[in-house]
């Protein structure tokens, strides 16, 4: 356990309750079941998975946006009570969101001086500080001259320059944690390592911490320390980047980069080798490991019965898998 | 207006690098389309020339809004109402298929010549239709088969693509998305085309259920020996089924290549900083950037489109770069010259 960890959570879950008649549950969707991690001061992390892994719910659960069913949450040394209202609102003003979609992030009706205020004004901060702000933030995503860009709307913007301001938006409120939903998967290639590289200076230069949500991990390894694979609500790998690329443990993890393609031309005379068959339903998940119905190593009588735990088969390198028993 | 005639008379003089028609399957010259906005006139597709020979797979790379879509448009005349310029030449099989009426070329050519998977598959099927029918519908269009005949094809292009065959009876929203865009791909296939355009078809995809798809696409390449051009900004996927890359920038076309050649070392300044800003997963190379915008279509800068973010650039560049041949590739850049 780390000392400096910002953001500290324990067995966390997020369940979705369906549809309730009288006394008959339907049951409940298990969208984010029993996920533990630590996040230190100023480091950058990402979360990989593909859709409908529980990613997405967990970047919500991060931003106050749905409440935890259960779990031990500790964030800036203040521990917070699952499902307590008040205490998610205190988080949500503490963390910075970046969206995926810088064209539906912004609204097309507010001045880019409107857009940055608005959290400002949504969080009190006194009125008088607003322009010195704004002003700050713009210098700090070089959307300079400020003067220049202060009176301008989104649709002037070219893409890149709206994800910029989407930044800017982000750190106004001067958090302490920048959470980045796929922060490039709408813009072109040659702009997207422009943006990753501002978030990259804005993290060293005030020791904010950053969690990436991505399917696709070539895009930001060299901006995060830290990835964590998701698969059916669970973290099923935690290491450092270097380790996850070059020697991942989990077999979900070495199924998922196999599948990303690199751009050679040999890859028009092979196939690109996928796990057979479709992510689990979160309504009722299979018994056991989540991954042993699509597993090529699985053991039989152990996988499909007993849910594996974290083991630690390297140092700092975690693994949900018998196979590192 | 004349200065584009002008460009026009000196392109077409000086013809294109490809040999006329002749063993070609496609082959387009000096294509034109512009559009009419409020704001002034888009030079979406601005001379593009290139060829295809049989067999061959083509992916057409490049940035958002540098043209590619609309050069798939400008192929398959779904042209909007706003088109100011639409000139130029589309030879498939030796014939002008542009020379066509709208009519003839709706019968004669689109789905049963070339058929296209759109950008937004995921959304196109009719949600009260069942999808076998609309599957079938290029076949019972202008009654090119019976209904039997019809429903006895899309039966086989589903199996074609990977989707059971109990499918055919449901409606799009009981398919996940994968299959929704198999569905798709199938109906592109349902009247036997030779040639299929594929416009994004994975984007709006996960990893694994893309990968799935590009093994599909690539296994119905290896048997049924269709020509694809597929349209798309991932460089990465679009090197799955690719012979061929055409790299375009700013509504013209800058580097034809081979995919050894593009993949590897492209010619081309832009191509070569498109290349390096692609991140990879297994080779240790910190991507770049390319400073700077593409230059606006309204009013793009004479000389060549990409001199004010090139590094390479010298004193020629305020001159447009004709399409040099090099080698078998043809690239628009000063550099190559010599050839």
């Amino acid at each position: 356990m780390k000392d400096n960890a910002l953001l500290s959570v324990q067995d966390l879950r997020v369940w979705f309750e369906l549809k309730r008649w009288g006394f008959f549950r339907a049951g409940f969707v298990r969208a984010v079941d029993g996920v533990s991690f630590q996040l230190g001061q100023g480091e950058a992390i990402t979360v990989v998975g593909e859709s409908g892994s529980g990613k997405t719910t967990l970047l919500r659960f991060i931003l106050g946006l749905v409440l935890p069913t259960e779990g031990e949450i500790t964030f800036d040394g203040r521990c917070l009570r699952a499902g307590n209202k008040r205490d998610h609102a205190w988080l949500r003003s503490k963390v910075g969101f970046v969206q995926q979609d810088p064209y539906g992030a912004l609204a097309p009706f507010m001045s880019v001086h409107r857009i940055l205020a608005e959290p400002m004004i949504v969080n009190n901060v006194p009125k008088s500080e607003h322009l010195q702000r704004i002003r700050e933030a713009l210098e700090e995503v070089r959307l300079i001259p400020v003067d220049d860009f202060i009176n301008k709307y989104p649709h002037m913007l070219s893409g890149g320059q709206q994800q910029r301001l989407v930044v800017a938006r982000a750190i106004i409120l001067r958090p302490k944690l920048i959470v980045a939903d796929e922060p490039v998967s709408m813009l072109d290639a040659s702009v997207r390592v422009e943006v990753l590289e501002l978030i990259k200076n804005i993290q060293r230069q005030h020791g904010l911490s950053v969690i990436y949500v991505t399917h696709d991990l070539s895009s930001v390894r060299y901006f995060s320390e830290r990835a964590f694979v998701m698969y059916a609500g669970k973290l099923v790998e935690k290491a450092i980047v270097h380790e996850m690329i070059h020697n991942q443990l989990h077999p979900y993890t070495q199924a998922l980069l196999r599948a990303i393609p690199d751009p050679e031309p040999e890859n028009a005379s092979r196939f690109r080798e996928v796990p057979p068959g479709e992510p689990p339903n979160l309504i009722n998940p299979p018994e056991g490991c989540r991954f042993h119905p699509r597993c090529p190593r699985i053991i039989k009588g152990l996988c499909d019965v007993d849910e594996p735990p974290e083991f630690e088969p390297n140092p700092g390198h975690f693994a949900a898998c018998w196979l590192y028993k | 207006m004349s200065s584009m005639s002008q460009q026009f008379d000196r392109m077409a003089s000086q013809g294109t690098t490809s040999p006329t028609s002749g063993g070609l399957v496609l082959k387009v010259e000096n294509l034109y389309l512009h559009f009419c906005t409020a704001k002034g006139v888009v030079q979406a597709v601005d001379g593009v020339s290139f060829g295809l020979a049989p067999g061959k797979s083509l992916a057409i790379v490049g940035e958002s809004g540098c043209g590619k879509t609309s050069l798939a448009r400008a192929i398959l005349r779904l042209l909007p109402r706003n088109v100011q310029t639409y000139t130029g030449h589309v030879f498939l099989d030796g014939t002008d298929v542009m020379q066509l009426s709208e009519e003839q070329f709706r019968r004669d050519v689109r789905w049963t010549k070339m058929s296209l998977v759109s950008q937004a598959a995921m959304n196109s099927l009719n949600p009260v239709l069942n999808v076998g029918l609309q599957v079938a519908e290029p076949l019972l269009l202008d009654h090119r088969a019976s209904k039997k005949e019809a429903m006895e094809r899309a039966r086989e292009v589903f199996r074609i693509v990977g989707v059971p065959e109990a499918f055919l009876g449901r409606y799009a929203f009981e398919l996940s998305g994968g299959m929704r865009q198999r569905a798709i791909i199938a109906m592109a296939l349902m009247a036997k085309p030779p040639i299929v355009i594929l416009d994004e078809p994975t984007s709006a995809l996960d990893v694994l259920t893309q990968a799935n798809i590009m093994n599909a696409l690539k296994k119905i390449k290896q048997e049924l020996q269709l020509t694809f051009i597929l349209i798309t900004h991932d460089i990465a996927t679009s090197s799955d089924i690719a012979d061929e890359v055409i790299c375009m920038y700013a509504g013209q076309l800058v580097e034809h290549s081979t995919a050894q050649r593009f993949y590897r070392a492209p010619l081309h300044p832009y191509a070569e900083k498109l290349m390096a800003s692609v991140p990879t997963l297994r080779m240790d190379r910190k991507p770049d950037f390319i400073p700077g915008q593409p230059p606006s279509l309204f009013n793009p800068p004479s000389g060549c489109r990409f001199a004010a973010r090139c590094v390479k650039r010298f004193e020629r560049c305020h001159e447009e770069p004709p399409l040099f041949a090099h080698g078998a590739e043809a690239v628009k850049c000063w550099l190559y010259e010599k050839g």
